[in-house]
């Protein structure tokens, strides 16, 4: 990596983020009107009802990761290599094939067309653009690393992400096949086997792409191919394959998907210990990188990733999860995972990548900060009110007198203000960071432009 | 210290064999293999999928949180109060006109799932070493 590669103008990449980072902020917009479904149950029931927004949510912030990821790895690929991406011409067609795909998604749940599936949803014949984009990404990728000799634990992880989504994607849709969809039993099964490791092959991505980060802001590549980081790197990709049976613990399916996914996501214990190990070195080096704006998201995501691992594993015992599934605390989880790291992680690299594309332009400070620390609090509250409404959902649950489902989402209501009045302040925060950012980029054509 | 790149392929393949074998191994044997749904069923599994309904309801506690868990609503309800929600709606869930075949397939489906167990988390038995029953 040099300085000369990271300057590399790589204006497809930016292309993504540009993408990405609008599709990030509707689809927060779409979340605060979900959010307003639960605090006025019925308000928008005659034109925007829960089924479309919904979907619209969930698609506009799962391709908010998706896109920017794909940016990210095509950008920090380039300055790992020292050279050009094999082809910038795929990587600008799957581009264009990825932004149709999601405008027509986008729309169809407008039309009231809908895939139907849990969670991430879209009627099938969207799913073969996304396919044909992905194998170009593929290709791509694999032609510009040329081979795996030697190559730090990133590559990797990004080319795990790639070949696994890839693969998770297609079987997501075996369920077109009567065999496996005329069993509801097996259909969820094979569902969220499919579901359980595509989260984990988009986070190889990311992952990846923060070692990278963290590698080039230490300026050492000494970690990247550690004994300790290809360990590291197995125990995820050991956790990919076989750890999705915690999703499905109350489903009757077979008992051994369950044991297998219980004993495999209690290996991420290890991974608690080391972060609560390295804590204090965390700490120093967070107080000498603070000045970065990239690391600051990093730090952040760092918070992140011990609250919801912390979660994630305490979820994964079954005698636990029996409490927790199907409440409110599967969300905090989850939007502890794609917010609180995720969309931190990838914000650290949309700032770096920036921060080298365009050195002439600085980022407005005032609004990066405000927007920052408006979005951290925001989430940590907007967390803990649905971990409150999913202890209250739980406790209803193991009733053995139960309320009727209506009056205990009544109980619930004050949790609903505080989670849709920090969503409202959350997007606040990070439409500052989103406006810096696109205002970076604006100006920074605006001065090319003029010269 | 650096990881030895034959360790490295090593452990690659031998993970990969694991997962293409519990992969296959799982897509022969499915966990069941003898209640097949009907055609109305499939055709109210169609209709769920089309109206989105997972957006706002659970079956086995995996879907959206805004209506109940519907897994045994079939047993607990029963078809006339089913029939009642889906042909009017409600406060909250809109109607969506659905015509009388449309109904019966919904409710097929519905009792199918029914069928194929129980969601209500009571009903496990808690072991000390974390696993249920």
């Amino acid at each position: 990596m040099t300085e000369q590669s990271s300057k590399q103008k790589q204006p497809v990449a930016i292309f993504f983020f540009t993408a990405a980072l609008i599709l990030f902020a509707t689809g927060m917009l779409w979340g605060i009107m979900g959010a307003l479904s639960y605090v006025f149950p019925g308000l928008l029931k005659s034109t925007f009802s829960f089924e479309k927004i919904r979907p619209l949510h969930v698609s506009s912030v799962v391709f908010w990761i998706i896109l920017s990821a794909i940016g990210s790895v095509a950008s920090f690929l380039q300055q790992h290599t020292g050279r050009k991406i094999y082809s910038p011409r795929l990587l600008r067609i799957q581009f264009f094939i990825f932004c149709i795909t999601i405008i027509l998604i986008l729309c169809s749940y407008l039309m009231g067309k809908f895939g139907g599936r849990e969670y991430w949803e879209f009627h099938p014949v969207f799913a073969i653009p996304i396919v044909i984009g992905w194998i170009l990404f593929l290709i791509n990728m694999l032609r510009s690393i040329r081979h795996f000799k030697k190559q730090p634990v990133y590559i990797w992880m990004w080319c795990t992400g790639i070949v696994f989504f890839l693969f998770t994607f297609l079987e997501s849709y075996l369920w077109l096949f009567p065999y496996f969809r005329n069993n509801i039993v097996n259909d969820m099964t094979i569902q969220w086997k499919s579901y359980g490791s595509m989260v984990g092959s988009w986070n190889m991505l990311i992952y990846g792409s923060s070692i990278f980060l963290l590698d080039k802001i230490s300026g050492s590549q000494r970690y990247s191919y550690s004994r300790i980081a290809f360990l590291l790197y197995f125990l995820g990709l050991f956790n990919l394959m076989f750890n999705w049976g915690h999703h499905i613990y109350t489903l009757p399916t077979h008992s051994f998907i369950k044991h297998i996914g219980y004993l495999v996501s209690m290996t991420e214990l290890i991974l608690l210990g080391r972060i609560i190990y390295l804590w204090k070195s965390s700490l120093s080096t967070a107080k000498k990188q603070y000045h970065l704006l990239a690391y600051r998201f990093l730090l952040a995501a760092d918070i992140w990733i011990l609250l919801t691992l912390i979660l994630a594993i305490a979820m994964s015992v079954p005698a636990i999860n029996v409490y927790t599934h199907g409440t409110h605390i599967t969300v905090a989880h989850t939007m502890g995972a794609t917010i609180g790291i995720n969309s931190f992680l990838i914000l650290a690299f949309i700032t770096d990548i920036f921060k080298d594309q365009f050195p002439a332009v600085k980022p407005s400070l005032k609004f990066f900060n405000a927007g920052y620390w408006i979005a951290n609090i925001a989430l940590f509250i907007f967390w803990v009110s649905l971990v409150g409404a999913g202890i209250l959902k739980a406790q209803w649950q193991m009733s053995e007198h139960q309320i009727p489902f209506g009056s205990m989402m009544q109980q619930l209501h004050p949790y609903f203000i505080v989670f849709f009045v920090s969503g409202i302040l959350l997007t606040i925060g990070f439409l500052f960071i989103i406006f810096v950012l696109l205002r970076q980029q604006r100006n920074a054509c605006k001065q090319t432009g003029e010269k | 210290m650096v990881f030895p790149e034959k360790s490295k392929l090593l452990l690659v393949i031998l993970l990969l064999v694991g997962f293409i074998t519990y992969t296959g191994f799982i897509y022969k044997d499915l966990p069941v293999t003898t209640s097949h749904a009907t055609s109305a069923a499939m055709e109210g599994k169609a209709l769920w999928q089309q109206k989105n309904c997972n957006a706002c309801h659970q079956v086995y506690g995996l879907g959206g949180y805004l209506g109940p868990d519907l897994t045994n609503v079939f047993s607990k309800r029963g078809p006339a109060y089913i029939s009642a929600f889906l042909k009017n709606g409600t406060p909250v869930m809109p109607n969506f006109h659905f015509t009388q075949t449309e109904i019966d397939a919904l409710l097929a489906y519905l009792k199918n799932i029914d069928h194929s167990g129980t969601a209500d988390p009571r009903k496990f038995t808690k072991h000390y070493d974390g696993t249920i029953e």
